[in-house]
């Protein structure tokens, strides 16, 4: 890089973590003002936001800008922080920024009826949470980033535990703090592994390392273990259902939009960056697990009756949509074909981007859902659009995106990604070859669900009649939690509207790790990959078609009618009573998926007797690998346990024996 | 030639010691234990103080002093008390039987020898014969500790085992630096008086000293 450049954008590293530094200012200041309530809600979350905003500015210029490094002495001693900036990095700031900007916008609304003793601590963790993340982005040893990975995870335990007086809420956070620390555990040994036994825990020292092929897979399969524990890879995904119905709102939205993409950030960072060599099967791995994932979520989250349950399993999906795209980054990347390579990882990061926006704005629609009606279950919701309609349209410009429709967003990456699929026959293994359209179907697959599954959940929840008389006075959104949700859903839209410049902005994180970038074959209304004759895409022309032709078709029915209309009583279909228990039903959306995939999960239902007074049915589709794998781990453990604590007597002698044993053996040992 | 009329005595002197960690195996009543714990900690003082005269490492007098003062006389006493104020002086039957007790720590005498011939040929004291003994009377104070019931016994134990490891680092290396062996003092003066409020409340608690009843605080 030239002088210029350098001087042009001076330590820009520094500005970002003088950003965290005024988070941590923000969230300890809030502990200061524990009894202010009004002033935590209606001051500090905006601050916050601000702050947000201002880290999506550094992730701007950090695209462009040549990388910055610092090192801060703090921490243990001989043990500094080191950070750097560059365009990867910078990219997942302008994604957290971006998010947590709306996210937090929305949170001064959200909030605002808390207790104040509750509250200030929850402006804590959430100002720590978000500096936790952009630490994890920045750090550039091993050590800072576990620290600041550990500084996330708890934080957001903390978070999800709010109301911690519902024993299903302890319990839901407990099971996340422990896969949480499991994937940690995990880490740890992956840059045990990747220093090499040096001593010496800076990446830049670990970029140099040259490591053998089985050593490289090894750090490969712990890094993909442990942030996958942490993105919500099958099997490691069950603490995304319980953690995310338990979190406010505010929090679901931010762990699910932000930091399930700090895992795909870290392991980005471990394969393309700090390991030096990349194997084919790699890619054959996560693509495989990637799938497996997406499907796997989606079919859970088409038989959920719980909105914010719902919603956990989709982003399941999604981190599985994101990984296979990786994988397939990583088979096109040890195959020689860079440009290839390149496509997806457009498609990957920009996937990533979208779920940020679209599903942080799901999360808080259903956030001012439960607030209006305190209700989750989407049995007990139904035709809020009537009463709360800002929310009910903005929530619909999500679920819109995130089934993949244009001109949204979720259209573009995943029309990107399955470009990529349908490109692929040029590889040099005949069996992969054979194999991916296969994937590319189970991609198709699961984007056709997700489709589906948005049908379910803003069908029932938004439209049709209220299935309780109490949801008639349903309040709407405040302002704060209209304009958090404003800014969202226009981050859906114009991610939508205009990929040509967002992948412009990508270019330098795609060369920085694939070493080439994509070429866009169309203009700036046009996106074309590889080449326009084969396919583009040109979303503000769409759109422009897609709003005349309902313009017309709007005007011309108008016209038609005008003065025909006939009013009179619809044909009732021979039911001249109709209720709102005559609507389709959340259960009954799902039935034929469950029909169809019940070998994944195990059904648990109860039937009212012919005789019982007050009948009742309840179905539960539960996950089949709690009882597969996560029982039998359980139960071995406590067994374990068990044996070791037939150890204890209770009786001193005992207990002395022991250390006269051990103090004998040590003797022996010793004087060998 | 004073020097090895000297090292006769302390050689004798950690022979009385071994004998007297025998002794307290055997004792079954709590007095007599307390009074040959008192002579234990003479001997001990005596042997430190003729190792300080004979080597002129004039710390070990100071050290001397300090067991004379805590171990001979401070602690004896206050355990005198604290039996009569508790009434315990009749020891039931330990454990394990007291010939068998006698044998295993004759194996245990053996063994401390074996350990302690390669670690007395590195050291380069005049009193380095003796260290085998001082470990063997670390081990016998230990196997009292677990054949005894009674908490006192116990506490004992553990101080015999203090006065052993205390031999020790006299026949190896002429004593731990001052320091340290202040320190070591302070804690077994306020950990015996720890114990000793300790005893009151296992009596109020359970009517007894003994500790089997302890095995009823354990988590089931």
């Amino acid at each position: 890089m030239t002088e210029s450049s350098m001087t042009q954008f001076p330590d820009l590293v520094n500005w970002a973590w003088a950003g965290v530094l005024y988070w941590l200012v923000l969230g300890f200041g809030a502990l200061l003002l524990q009894r202010q309530r009004r002033l935590l809600t209606s001051l500090v979350f905006p601050l916050g936001a601000l702050g947000a905003l201002f880290m999506a500015g550094v992730g701007l210029v950090g695209l462009v800008a040549p990388p910055s490094a610092v090192i801060l002495p703090i921490g243990l001693p001989d043990l500094p922080f080191h950070l750097r900036l560059d365009a990867l990095s910078a990219f997942f700031l302008v994604l957290l920024g971006g998010a947590s900007f709306g996210v937090t916008v929305y949170a001064v609304g959200y909030f605002r009826n808390m207790r104040a003793g509750p509250l200030g601590l929850l402006v804590l963790w959430y100002h720590l949470f978000l500096g936790g993340m952009v630490t994890v982005l920045l750090a550039d040893d091993a050590y800072a980033f576990m620290v600041a990975w550990e500084v996330m995870a708890l934080s957001s335990y903390f978070l999800v535990t709010t109301d911690h007086k519902i024993p299903d809420i302890r319990r839901a956070g407990f099971l996340y703090l422990l896969i949480a620390h499991v994937g940690a555990v995990a880490l740890l040994l992956c840059f045990g592994l990747l220093q090499g036994g040096h001593g010496d825990y800076t990446f830049n020292s670990m970029r140099l390392a040259e490591m053998t092929p089985f050593w490289a897979s090894a750090v490969y399969l712990l890094a993909l273990f442990g942030f996958g524990a942490k993105a919500g890879l099958v099997p490691m995904h069950v603490w995304l259902p319980e953690a995310h119905p338990a979190a406010p709102s505010p929090v679901s939205a931010l762990m699910s939009g932000v930091m399930l993409k700090t895992a795909i950030y870290g392991l980005l960072r471990v394969t393309f960056d700090l390991l030096n060599v990349q194997i084919g099967w790699w890619g054959t791995l996560a693509l495989a697990l990637g799938l497996l994932t997406a499907l796997y979520g989606v079919i859970f989250a088409a038989v959920q009756s719980d909105m914010k349950r719902l919603l956990a399993w989709s982003s399941i999906e999604n981190i599985g949509v994101i990984l296979a795209a990786f994988g397939l980054t990583l088979i096109f990347y040890t195959d020689g074909k860079g440009a290839l390579a390149a496509l997806t990882l457009t498609a990957l990061l920009y996937h990533a981007l979208n779920h940020a926006f679209f599903k942080g704005l799901l999360f808080v629609g259903t956030g001012s859902v439960l607030h209006a009606t305190g209700e989750r279950r989407m049995g007990k919701l139904g035709g809020l659009i009537r009463f709360m309609p800002w929310t009910a349209w903005l929530t619909l410009v999500g679920a819109l995106a995130i089934a993949g429709l244009p001109p949204l967003n979720g259209f573009v990456s995943e029309w990107l990604l399955l470009q990529a699929f349908l490109l692929t026959p040029g590889l040099t293994q005949p069996y992969l070859n054979m194999v991916i359209p296969v994937a590319a179907a189970s991609v198709a697959l699961a984007a056709a669900l997700a489709a589906y599954v948005m049908v379910k959940f803003f069908g029932v929840v938004f439209l049709g009649q209220p299935r309780d008389p109490a949801l008639h006075h349903a309040h709407e959104a405040s302002w704060p939690e209209r304009l958090g949700m404003i800014w969202l859903a226009a981050g859906c839209a114009l991610l939508g509207l205009f990929p040509a410049q967002v992948i412009d902005r990508l270019a330098p994180v795609v060369r920085l790790l694939s070493g080439q970038t994509l070429v866009n074959d169309g203009n700036w209304l046009m996106l074309a990959p590889v080449s326009a004759e084969r396919a583009s895409y040109a979303p503000l022309i769409f759109f422009a078609v897609v709003a005349v032709v309902l313009l017309l078709t709007f005007v011309w029915v108008r016209r038609i009618y005008h003065g025909r209309v006939r009013r009179a009583d619809p044909w009732d279909c021979g039911y001249p009573e109709q209720d709102a228990r005559m609507q389709d039903t959340a259960e009954g959306f799902g039935q034929p998926i469950r029909q169809i995939f019940e070998s994944f999960m195990r059904v648990e239902r109860e039937r009212p007797d012919p005789f019982d007074r007050h009948p009742r049915y309840t179905s539960a589709s539960l996950d089949k690998l709690w009882f597969l794998l996560y029982e039998p781990i359980a139960r071995l453990a406590s067994w374990i346990s068990d044996q070791a604590g037939r150890l204890q007597h209770g009786r001193i002698q005992w207990y002395l024996i022991y250390s006269f044993a051990t103090l004998i053996f040590l003797l022996v040992f010793v004087t060998r | 030639m004073s020097l090895t009329y000297h090292l006769q005595v302390v050689n004798l002197l950690a022979a009385l010691l071994l004998l007297i960690s025998f002794a307290m195996l055997s004792q079954r009543r709590i007095i007599g234990l307390v009074t040959l714990f008192a002579w234990q900690g003479a001997a001990l003082a005596l042997s430190t103080a003729i190792v300080a005269w004979s080597t002129g490492q004039h710390h070990l007098y100071y050290s001397a002093g300090l067991t004379l003062i805590l171990k001979v006389i401070a602690m004896p006493w206050f355990f005198y008390r604290l039996v009569k104020k508790l009434d315990v002086d009749r020891e039931v039957e330990p454990m394990i039987n007291i010939p068998t007790t006698m044998l295993i720590g004759i194996v245990l005498v053996i063994f401390a020898f074996n350990l302690a011939l390669p670690i007395s040929q590195m050291s380069g004291t005049v009193t380095r014969s003796t260290l085998g003994i001082a470990m063997a009377c670390v081990l016998l104070a230990f196997l009292m500790m677990i054949t005894r019931r009674k908490a006192i016994t116990q506490v004992i134990g553990f101080l015999a085992m203090e006065n052993g490891l205390f031999f020790a680092a006299t026949s190896a290396s002429y004593g731990m630096p001052l320091v340290v062996e202040m320190g070591v003092a302070l804690d077994v003066l306020v950990g015996v008086f720890v114990l000793g409020i300790f005893f009151f409340q296992i009596r109020e608690t359970f009517d007894s000293l003994d500790l089997k009843h302890m095995e009823k605080l354990k988590e089931h």
